[in-house]
């Protein structure tokens, strides 16, 4: 059985059908690239896939683990792992990073009938996994993303996902904004949170993150379907030609 | 859509936890107010001459005064002062000593509050320190530590055993911060207030406890005007807390109370208030009218006051705790939350009067709407002509719930004097859909990700909370907004 079965899905969004007919198969331990234009569906697929119900979704289906997750709420869909890792992360302001971590993840372990951490478990847990993404300590008592840089908001990112442990990553143009090394420490704490049980679906513009983060397989977005599948080398043809080449192949 | 604006409608499912009414025998005044009334009060409590001298001429002052109606931000009917009862009190044979003579059926109702009224020993380390006066209705029933305090000097009684035993203290400071020509709500006070708090704390002493009232409206049609007096006196500090609940009652009550706090040289005291009176149902039927008078005076130099009020209860709150700051150096400040919910309306916020040199005040406002409820915060920072090199700083933030309710910033601001600094900064934000799929999808309930959304955005004013009271006030919070949110 798949992680992440999506079948011909439709979906829209304030009336305007964005998601066309989209079909994709995740399997744990993948890592597959959504690359394609800008408006081609992209973001819309990742917030449908985690929720957000300012989208519609009007037919098709989103099986996750074999079971469809089109009626589960957000925080439904994230207590059984599904984690998005956002384009732009929200600011909250007097809200901790700590506080922000220690909500979340005693509402996951109830849901996994796991016992509440304790302070000092929790507090080593956090210091482990900033340390995936390179952030010191003292970020934790600031407040969620509030005056955090580009850099810094797509970290705290990566830093929730270590945190929660999910099973299905989807990362939105989490790239997007981000100098060279900023990119290679995102990378890199993905890299270590990779194993054979979770899948990452890696949203981007660029073929450059996808040489830090090696994918298995990548697709082109395209007019809210899939047009085109292939290997990682796919990625570097995209670089090269752009996507009109594809649009022409597809008529 | 359709979906959100259901939820919203439904706002709070949560029952105000504090409505039950205590079964206890009570005599009352006979309804209405008149100067018979005042005096009967005043003979209820045998009071000497100059109490019920200053009562009568507070009352013949507020027959002449109109109840504030058009400035405030407030919208409720003209409130019938003759159909009320001004006096209610439990009735006890014979006057408590202490605590454990005190009818069983009142301490129960202080289990159900979860007020302690035993006096806890300091070595279980469980419990914690706090020395309460608890007042039902018209009169205080029960003072503890009393005898603790005394070693120390330190007078803490209800007002009646006051007026009783140190009536020079009384007859020196009452009125003195808030005379009862201050306003509609205060001169009624003063005309017909029957109990309250009394604390002095002499030169030198640092109070080693939290000293705290609890008030508790329980008798139906009944008034309640407390008036508590504190007094600093030179080199001393005092942390004083106030709570107060109130039955469910589909009729309005009326509650109109005065706080005077005089700090003298070097003394500094900080007052703290959760107040979480009925606030009326969710059709906005029932619920405290809550006209309060609260200031204090920074007598002496290098004297400091601070207020903290978290404001979740009542149908109408009208309050504007103040700092006259006369001495040099003296300091003054003023942290709120206040949440409205369903069909509340508060006016709330703070007056800082600048007269000493080098005077500082500071004001942070946290204002929280939902429902159809409205928020306003109104302030006052003036600077005086001899107040040279004052500062004041203002903050003025409001969250928004939902799409129904307002919140509103009336900031006054008047500086005669070219030396003063003042700086005003003001905020409104909402809970916006998108923070709430964000904390959603990291895994948070609604209504846990409302709470740590409201928790975050109050926390400036929570820190400066004693310990036992910011965890009651934070629970407070999120009950008051549960299921605000669609």
């Amino acid at each position: 059985m798949s992680l992440l079965e999506i079948k011909d899905l439709h979906a829209k969004v304030e009336g305007n059908e964005i998601l066309k007919g989209l079909n994709l198969t995740v399997n744990a331990g993948e890592v597959h690239a959504i690359m394609g234009p800008n408006g081609s569906g992209k973001s819309t697929l990742a917030s449908v896939i985690a929720g957000n119900d300012n989208f519609e979704v009007t037919s098709g289906d989103i099986l996750y683990n074999g079971n469809s997750i089109l009626d589960l709420e957000p925080e439904e869909r994230a207590r059984e792992g599904v984690f998005l890792a956002f384009q732009y992360p929200l600011e909250i302001p007097g809200v901790s990073n700590a506080n922000f971590m220690k909500q979340a993840v005693n509402e996951i372990r109830e849901h996994r009938k796991l016992d509440n951490l304790s302070a000092g478990e929790f507090l080593k847990l956090m210091k482990e996994r900033a340390a995936f993404v390179e952030l010191d300590k003292s970020f934790l008592s600031r407040a969620v993303n509030e005056g955090f840089s580009g850099g810094e908001k797509k970290r705290n990112e990566i830093f929730q996902m270590a945190m929660l442990e999910p099973k299905l990553c989807i990362m939105d143009e989490t790239d997007s904004g981000l100098d060279i090394d900023a990119l290679r420490i995102v990378s890199n704490g993905v890299n270590k949170l990779r194993n054979k049980d979770n899948a990452f679906v890696v949203i981007t513009h660029y073929q450059r993150l996808l040489n830090y983060i090696i994918p298995d397989f990548v697709h082109v977005l395209s007019g809210g379907k899939i047009i085109k599948s292939g290997g990682k080398e796919l990625a570097h043809e995209l670089e090269e030609k752009g996507y009109d080449w594809l649009k022409d192949v597809q008529n | 859509m359709s979906d959100e604006m259901e939820l919203l409608e439904e706002v709070t499912s949560n029952e105000y936890k504090y409505g039950f009414v205590t079964n206890i025998e009570q005599e009352f005044a006979p309804k209405g107010l008149s100067e018979d009334i005042v005096r009967f009060i005043s003979a209820k409590k045998k009071e000497p001459q100059f109490m019920l001298e200053w009562r009568l001429r507070a009352y013949r002052y507020w027959l002449t005064m109109k109840e504030p109606h058009s400035w405030a931000k407030l919208n409720y009917p003209p409130i019938d002062y003759q159909d009320q009862y001004y006096y209610a009190a439990p009735v006890q044979k014979v006057k408590p000593k202490s605590l454990s003579e005190v009818d069983p059926e009142l301490l129960d109702t202080f289990k159900k509050l979860g007020i302690s009224v035993e006096e806890q020993k300091r070595l279980t380390g469980v419990e914690s320190n706090i020395a309460v006066d608890v007042v039902i209705d018209s009169v205080s029933v029960g003072t503890t530590f009393r005898e603790t305090l005394s070693e120390l000097g330190i007078i803490f009684c209800s007002m009646s055993d006051a007026i009783e035993s140190y009536p020079e203290l009384v007859e020196k400071y009452i009125g003195s911060v808030v005379p009862y020509t201050d306003n509609y709500f205060a001169a009624l006070n003063s005309a017909v207030f029957s109990d309250g708090s009394f604390c002095y704390i002499p030169k030198g002493v640092r109070c080693p406890m939290e000293l705290s009232t609890y008030f508790r409206i329980n008798a139906a049609m009944t008034g309640q005007f407390e008036r508590t007096l504190i007094i600093a006196d030179e080199d001393s500090y005092v942390s004083y807390l106030e709570g107060c609940t109130a039955p469910m009652r589909d009729e309005n009550q009326l509650h109109g109370a005065v706080v005077e706090i005089i700090a003298h040289k070097n003394a500094e005291v900080k007052y703290s208030t959760v107040q979480n009176w009925y606030p009326g149902n969710k059709e906005g039927k029932g619920g405290v009218y809550n006209f309060v008078t609260k200031r204090a005076l920074c007598e002496g130099d290098y004297s400091k006051v601070s207020w903290t009020q978290v404001e979740t209860g009542s149908a109408i709150t009208w309050k504007y705790p103040s700092c006259v700051l006369k001495g040099d150096n003296s300091i003054g400040e003023f942290y709120s939350v206040a949440v409205t919910n369903n069909f509340q309306q508060a006016d709330t916020g703070s007056k800082m009067m600048h007269i000493g040199k080098n005077t500082r005040s500071k004001i942070i406002s946290k204002g929280i709407s939902a429902g159809q409820s409205n928020n306003s915060y109104r302030g006052l920072v003036k600077i005086n002509k001899k107040a040279t090199n004052s500062r004041n700083f203002s903050q003025c933030d409001s969250l928004l719930i939902g799409n129904k309710c307002g919140a509103h910033t009336f900031p006054y601001i008047e500086v005669d004097n070219s030396t003063g600094i003042v700086e005003h900064e003001a905020t409104t934000s909402k809970v916006s859909e998108d923070i709430l799929f964000y904390c959603r999808q990291r895994g948070m309930s609604e209504d846990n990700a409302v709470a740590l959304i409201i928790n975050g955005f109050a926390k400036e004013v929570m820190d400066q909370m004693p310990m036992e009271f910011a965890i009651e006030a934070r629970k407070l919070l999120e009950i008051s907004l549960e299921g605000s949110v669609g």
